[in-house]
């Protein structure tokens, strides 16, 4: 699955000022970091500013805080601003179901994005940056299990 | 399971083996979160689970400020389709006015304690996906999606 560029760009945001709580960033300092354009950055500041996830303090040495609780603010409340997403993502761009092989297909794709939008929903910002403090992805062994044996019970 | 650096101690806070003098607290504290009082399950699963490192069943509580405060429950469970051992956690509580002190994670780390303890390396649980609260405690604790999906159908 693909999250729209505005969304990365809000949580890479919001999680480079949750790790730096006393500091406050410009925006051209995360996109910096990060690579990413500092004008597309700051037109999705200023909507996480609207949404009361970031306040701008203006003036030298001003910059974005987090004022978002980030033991309480989760990747869905953060994507949700960008894009739409799970059964209101399909809602927006689904042709009308007229048939049991579309009706069955959207069936299925409603239970994938069900599975997201829970996932999401689970993990706050807090959580996020002790993920990136264990840097799971570094261990190769969680990458790559054993195949298993799918005998099933009798 | 990998061992991690050990949460800050919280100060009063005793994690040990449930006792059967322990049930009518768990039967109030169950009933405070869940509105049901169901003493004959709470009987049951205790002497079920009740922490015995050879079957591999732990059932530990949170004492603190001398009450029972939360509790969990896990078993290791082998070669369901074949897997090898794991641990699993299947209940969980915290009195709600005494969240946020630390007393789950003392309750989690515990139970992952008891599972290296017989050699159990991984851990699961299985929770509805609507459970946001325990689903993000158990996210915050470093658990992820594992290999499993959930199926289910209706038996009419």
């Amino acid at each position: 699955m693909k999250l729209q560029k505005a969304s990365c760009f809000a949580i890479y945001a919001v999680l480079e000022l949750a790790a730096n709580p006393t500091h406050q960033l410009s925006g051209t300092e995360i996109a910096d970091k990060y690579g990413i354009s500092a004008h597309h950055l700051a037109k999705v500041l200023r909507d996480l500013g609207r949404a009361r996830i970031v306040d701008a303090v203006r003036g030298v040495g001003g910059g974005y805080q987090l004022i978002a609780n980030p033991k309480r603010l989760t990747l869905l409340d953060v994507i949700e601003l960008f894009e739409p997403i799970g059964r209101r993502a399909r809602a927006t761009s689904d042709a009308k179901t007229t048939t049991d092989a579309s009706a069955a297909l959207r069936l299925v794709l409603n239970e994938l994005d069900d599975h997201a939008v829970a996932t999401f929903r689970s993990i706050t910002i807090s959580t996020m940056l002790k993920l990136m403090a264990r840097r799971p992805w570094a261990n190769a062994t969680s990458a790559s299990r054993p195949a298993r044996n799918v005998v099933a019970h009798r | 399971m990998k061992s991690r650096a050990a949460s800050k101690p919280v100060e009063g806070l005793l994690i040990r083996p449930a006792v059967k003098s322990d049930l009518a607290s768990l039967v109030s504290l169950d009933e405070e979160v869940t509105g049901l009082a169901k003493r004959k399950y709470w009987k049951d699963t205790f002497l079920r689970y009740r922490s015995n490192d050879q079957a591999g069943r732990v059932f530990l509580v949170a004492e603190y400020d001398h009450r029972i405060e939360g509790f969990i429950i896990g078993e290791v469970r082998a070669w369901e389709f074949g897997e090898p051992p794991c641990g699993w956690v299947f209940a969980m509580q915290v009195r709600p006015r005494t969240r946020l002190k630390g007393i789950g994670t003392r309750l989690f780390e515990a139970l992952c304690d008891a599972f290296r303890r017989v050699g159990i390396k991984e851990m699961r649980t299985l929770m509805a996906r609507d459970n946001h609260l325990v689903l993000s405690f158990f996210r915050s604790q470093g658990m992820m999606a594992g290999p499993f999906i959930e199926l289910e159908t209706t038996l009419d």
